[in-house]
C-alpha cells in the first residue's frame, strides 16, 4: 500500500468489486490508461456501470496539448508569483489530468463551479488563461463572465461552491432543463479538505432529496493543506455518497482517460435526470498548497517520488509514442507552443494596469446609488489630498 | 529603458515582511536564462527558490547568504543586455537612458524596478497606530512592522524622516571599479535590535521571572524580540554568558566540497564561518580550560535490550529512538546528582546552572555545529526524543539558528555514529563537561562469570579540571555508566 493511502481503508476496498485489471493495489479505481500508458479497453465501477473511451488520433494529441499546456502556464504563474507578480498562485501540479479529463467532458450548456485551483477546468471551458492572474495579482475579482463561460467565478472559500452549484442544479430542474440527452447539468469541483466541511455535506444532503442534475467532483490530493487524507476520512471518500442516496465512483485522477469517461457519464445521468453523483478522483498534489506553504514541512520525499511514477502528462505521451500517434516532430511543436504561450501569458501580467482605486464603486450597484456617489465623492477627494498622482 | 534590472525581495507569502537568504544558486557574472532558479530563500512560512525575472548576466549580489533582508529590498541586478557592450554608462535607476540599444528580451524587460516608496510617519498597525486601527481577529495578525505611507501634500520631505541603518553597500561593482550606484533608498538589512530606545524595558511575564530567577538584570540586555523586547534566549543567553557562541555563524559555499590542486600540489581553503568559529572556540577551550578525560567501558546490552521494549509500545510507535536518548538521559539524571559539573568558570566565580542546554555535537555540511536543547533537565523522555530529533533534522537540513546553538551547558559528541570507539573531546567554551558517546558493539564480555558476546561501548568525558575534581569527574561518568548498564533500576534508584 503505498504511503498517503488511508491506512483505514484497507478493508473495505478489498471488499470492493474488483474492476477489471484496475490499477496495482487499487482494486476500486477506475483506470483507462495505466502508468505505464497502456491502454485499458474498459473498466467497471462499484456499481457495475462499464467505462471506456473512443477518441480518434486527433482527440488523443488534443488531450495531450491540453495537460502539456495547462502544465506549462500554471508553471509560468508560479515564477511569476516568485518574482512578485502575483500576490498568491494555487498550483494544479500533477492534477491535469483529473481537470482537463473532467473539463473536456463537459458540454457547453453545462454549468461549473470551481475552487480557486481549477485553472485546467477554466482553460478547457475557453476561457482566456490570463484572467485568475489578474486576481491573483490583485487588479480585479476575476474577469469573466460566468454565464458566458458557464464557469462560475473561483470560490476561495472552501466548500461553499457546492451549496452554490446545488441551487444552480436545483434550478435546472425547476426550469424543466433535464431529461433530454441535450439536457443541462451542473458540476462542483472541490478537494479531500472539503468534504470535512458541512457545506459539502449540506450539499450532499439537497443535491440527492431534490435529485438535482449535479455532479460533485472531489479531486482527492491527499493533503488538505497539510493534513493527510487519514485525518479527513476513515472510508474512500467516493463511498460517502451511498450515505446520502447517491452513486459514488473512484477514478484514476492521474488518468485524463479515465477520468474523461466518468465524468461524461455522470453529467449524462444528470441530464437525464436521474440525480446527483460523487466522482472521486484519485490524484496528487505534487506542489505546494499554495505559494505560502512549504509541502516538505510535512510530507516525504519518497512519497512525492511514487507519484512521480504515475504522471498525468508521462502516460499519455508513452501511450501517443507506443501508438504511433504522434511523432518526435509533434512534442516538440507542443513544447514549443506551450512554451510560447507562457511567454505572452508573461508579458500580458506584466502589461496588466493597476486599477484606479475608485473603480471599487463602479460594479457594486447596477445602476448606481446616492449614497454610494457620495462615497466615491469622498473618497477621490481623500485620494487628491496625497502627492503625486492620484494613483 | 535600463539595462541593468534590479530585483527586490517580493512578498513571498501573503503578507511576509522579510525573508532570510539561505543559498545563492548563482554567481555574479554568470549567464542566466528566464526562470532559472537564482536563489533559495526561507521566510517564516516556507523555503523557496526564487526563479529569475529575467535573462542576462548577473551583475551583483546584494547580500550573503545568512542574510534576513526586508521584503522590497534588492538582492540581485541582472544585466538584460549583456552582449551590448560596456557598462559605463548604464544607470540602474529607472530613468530611461535615450542613447542605449534597447534589449533584445524587450518585452521581458519591461518591467522597472518600482521606486521605492518614501518611508514616513511609521505607525504600527495593532499598536497605537495613528489612524487608530487596533489588532485584527482573524487572518494574518496585525503587523509588527512599521508601515510605509505615501507623502501628503505639504509634508516634510520623505527622506528626511528615513533611518538610513549604515553597512549596507547598494553600489553595483563592475569589474574593479564601482560603476553606478543605485538611487533606491532605505537599505534593507533588518536590524531588529533597533527596535525601541530608551523607555521601559520590554519583556514578557516568564521572561521578567526568568531573569530574577537567574539574577540577570533586565536593563542590562539589549531584546532580539519584537520591538526590541528582551526574550527567553536573551535572559539564557546573558546568565549563561555564551555570548561568545551566539555570534550569528555565516554561511559560507561549500569551499571544501570541490577539492582543487594547484601545481604546487597543494590547495589553500580560506579559514572562515564555521570552520574558522570552531577553530577559534577549540583554540581557546583548550588552552584556556585545563582538560582531564576519563574513560569506561559499559556493557550496555539491558540498555538497547530497553530500547527495542520501548520502540515496541504504541505510544511510542513514530518516535524516533536512538541510543543517544538513553545516553542523554543518563547525563541528564548524573548532573542531577552531581549539578556542579553543570557549571560554568567565571573568573572568579563558578557559576552551576539548575537548568541544563543540552549539547548535541553534530556534523553538518556546514561543519561541525553544537544546537542544545533548552532546559532537557525538566523533559520527559517523550519530549527529550521529539526534542533530539528535531535538533537533529535541523542540524541536517542546515536550518539551525544561531540561538539554538547558543547557552549550551553541557554537550554529548556522539563519535561512535563515525564507527570508532571513543575521543578525548574538547569542552565548548563556557562549559565544564563533554562527553563522547563512542560505537556500540559486540564484544566478548565477563557477564555473570562467563565470557558471553555482549553489546560494549566505551565512553570518554571530559571536564574543566579547574572545577570539576577527578572524584567528581569519576562519580558523573560512573552514574552515567550505570544507568547505561541498567536503566531501569537507575531509574528505581535515582528517581
Amino acid at each position: 500500500m503505498a504511503k498517503g493511502d488511508p491506512g483505514g481503508t484497507t478493508r473495505s476496498r478489498r471488499a470492493a468489486p474488483r474492476s477489471k485489471k484496475g490499477a496495482a493495489g487499487d482494486p476500486a479505481l477506475v483506470q483507462l490508461l495505466t502508468p505505464e500508458g497502456e491502454r485499458i479497453d474498459s473498466a467497471t465501477g462499484p456499481d457495475g456501470t462499464e467505462y471506456r473511451v473512443d477518441f480518434t488520433d486527433e482527440e488523443y494529441r488534443g488531450l495531450y496539448r491540453d495537460l502539456v499546456l495547462v502544465r506549462k502556464l500554471d508553471a509560468e504563474a508560479t515564477a511569476l508569483q516568485r518574482q512578485g507578480e502575483l500576490g498568491l498562485w494555487a498550483s494544479l501540479l500533477g492534477q491535469e489530468a483529473a481537470q482537463v479529463g473532467s473539463g473536456r467532458a463537459l458540454r457547453t450548456q453545462d454549468m461549473a463551479f470551481p475552487t480557486y485551483r481549477e485553472h485546467g477546468v477554466l482553460y478547457c471551458r475557453g476561457i482566456d488563461p490570463i484572467m485568475p492572474l489578474g486576481l491573483f495579482r490583485g487588479v480585479d475579482q476575476g474577469g469573466w463572465d460566468p454565464n458566458e463561460f458557464k464557469f462560475n467565478m473561483y470560490t476561495i472559500v472552501i466548500g461553499a461552491q457546492t451549496l452554490h452549484a446545488t441551487g444552480y442544479a436545483m434550478g435546472i430542474t425547476i426550469d424543466g432543463k433535464t431529461g433530454t440527452d441535450d439536457g443541462e447539468a451542473a458540476i462542483a469541483y472541490f478537494g479531500d479538505g472539503a468534504t470535512s466541511q458541512g457545506d459539502v455535506n449540506e450539499a450532499f444532503v439537497w443535491a440527492s432529496v431534490f435529485n438535482a442534475p449535479l455532479v460533485f467532483f472531489c479531486q482527492n490530493n491527499q493533503y488538505a493543506i497539510s493534513e493527510p487524507l487519514e485525518r479527513q476520512t476513515r472510508v474512500p471518500l467516493y463511498q460517502r455518497a451511498a450515505g446520502f442516496g447517491f452513486p459514488g465512483v473512484r477514478v484514476d485522477g492521474n488518468d485524463v482517460l479515465a477520468t474523461y469517461a466518468v465524468t461524461r457519464t455522470a453529467l449524462d445521468n444528470a441530464r437525464l435526470g436521474q440525480g446527483p453523483s460523487l466522482i472521486e478522483a484519485y490524484t496528487y498534489r505534487m506542489g505546494a498548497h499554495t505559494t505560502s506553504d512549504d509541502p516538505t514541512r510535512y510530507r516525504i520525499a519518497s512519497e512525492v517520488e511514487a507519484w512521480q511514477a504515475k504522471d498525468p502528462i508521462a502516460r499519455v505521451k508513452a501511450f501517443l509514442e507506443k501508438q504511433q500517434i504522434a511523432d518526435a516532430g509533434f512534442f516538440a511543436e507542443v513544447d514549443e507552443q506551450a512554451r510560447r504561450e507562457s511567454v505572452h501569458l508573461r508579458e500580458r501580467v506584466l502589461e496588466m494596469p493597476n486599477p484606479e482605486p475608485v473603480t471599487m464603486f463602479d460594479h457594486v450597484y447596477p445602476n448606481g446609488s446616492p449614497l454610494l456617489d457620495e462615497q466615491r465623492a469622498k473618497f477621490s477627494r481623500y485620494m487628491e489630498s496625497f502627492e503625486g498622482s492620484a494613483h | 529603458m535600463s539595462r541593468i534590472k534590479t530585483f527586490n525581495l517580493p512578498d513571498l507569502g501573503e503578507g511576509l515582511t522579510e525573508g532570510e537568504i539561505l543559498t545563492w544558486l548563482v554567481k555574479v557574472g554568470d549567464t542566466i536564462e528566464l526562470n532559472q532558479p537564482i536563489v533559495e530563500v526561507e521566510t517564516a512560512k516556507a523555503a523557496v527558490e526564487i526563479p529569475a525575472k529575467w535573462a542576462g548576466q548577473v551583475q551583483a549580489i546584494h547580500h550573503p547568504e545568512g542574510t534576513t533582508v526586508e521584503v522590497g529590498a534588492p538582492i540581485i541586478a541582472i544585466d538584460t543586455d549583456p552582449g551590448a557592450g560596456p557598462l559605463d554608462a548604464v544607470s540602474t535607476t529607472a530613468t530611461p537612458s535615450s542613447d542605449l540599444p534597447t534589449p533584445s528580451a524587450a518585452s521581458l524587460a519591461a518591467v522597472e524596478v518600482a521606486p521605492a516608496e518614501g518611508m514616513v510617519e511609521p505607525g504600527l498597525i495593532g499598536g497605537a497606530a495613528p489612524g487608530g486601527r487596533t489588532a485584527v481577529l482573524v487572518g494574518y495578525g496585525p503587523r509588527t512592522t512599521a508601515a510605509k505611507r505615501r507623502p501628503r501634500k505639504g509634508a516634510v520631505p520623505a527622506q528626511a524622516t528615513a533611518p538610513t541603518p549604515a553597512g549596507v553597500d547598494h553600489a553595483v561593482v563592475v569589474g574593479d571599479k564601482p560603476a553606478m550606484t543605485t538611487t533606491i533608498p532605505a537599505p534593507q538589512v533588518l536590524d531588529r535590535r533597533n527596535g525601541v530606545s530608551g523607555g521601559a524595558v520590554l519583556a514578557k511575564p516568564p521572561v521578567r521571572k526568568l531573569a530574577k530567577d537567574l539574577g540577570v538584570d533586565l536593563g542590562t540586555l539589549t531584546g532580539s524580540g519584537p520591538l526590541g523586547s528582551i526574550t527567553r534566549e536573551d535572559v539564557e543567553q546573558a546568565a549563561s554568558g555564551a555570548v561568545a557562541a551566539a555570534e550569528p555563524i555565516a554561511v559560507t559555499a561549500a569551499a571544501t566540497s570541490a577539492a582543487s590542486f594547484g601545481a604546487d600540489r597543494e590547495q589553500r581553503i580560506p579559514v572562515k564561518g564555521v570552520r574558522k568559529l570552531t577553530a577559534e572556540n577549540m583554540s581557546r577551550s583548550a588552552f584556556t580550560a585545563p582538560h582531564v578525560t576519563e574513560f569506561l567501558t559499559v556493557d550496555v546490552t539491558r540498555a538497547m535490550k530497553a530500547l527495542d521494549r520501548l520502540r515496541g509500545r504504541r505510544e511510542w510507535r513514530d518516535v524516533r529512538v536512538s541510543p543517544l536518548l538513553l545516553v542523554a538521559k543518563a547525563v541528564l539524571l548524573a548532573v542531577q546528582r552531581h549539578p556542579m559539573v553543570n557549571s560554568t568558570w567565571a573568573g572568579d566565580e563558578i557559576v552551576v546552572k539548575e537548568y541544563v542546554n543540552l549539547g548535541i555535537a553534530a556534523a553538518t555540511e556546514r561543519g561541525l555545529i553544537v544546537p542544545n536543547v533548552k532546559d532537557a533537565g525538566r523533559l520527559s523522555l517523550r519530549e527529550l526524543a521529539d526534542a533530539l530529533t528535531d535538533l537533529v533534522q535541523t542540524a541536517k537540513s542546515g536550518r539551525t539558528s544561531p540561538a539554538a546553538m547558543s547557552g549550551g551547558t553541557l554537550t554529548i559528541t556522539n563519535v561512535g555514529v563515525f564507527g570508532v570507539d571513543t575521543g578525548t573531546p574538547i569542552l565548548p567554551p563556557g562549559e565544564s563537561a563533554i562527553l563522547a558517546f563512542g560505537a556500540v558493539r559486540e564484544m566478548p564480555w565477563v557477564h555473570k562469570g562467563k565470557v558471553k558476546v555482549r553489546q560494549v561501548t566505551t565512553l570518554g568525558l571530559s571536564f574543566d579540571h579547574r572545577i570539576i575534581d577527578g572524584e567528581l569527574g569519576s562519580k558523573f561518568l560512573r552514574d552515567i555508566g550505570d544507568f547505561l548498564t541498567d536503566p531501569e533500576a537507575a531509574l528505581l534508584a535515582w528517581t
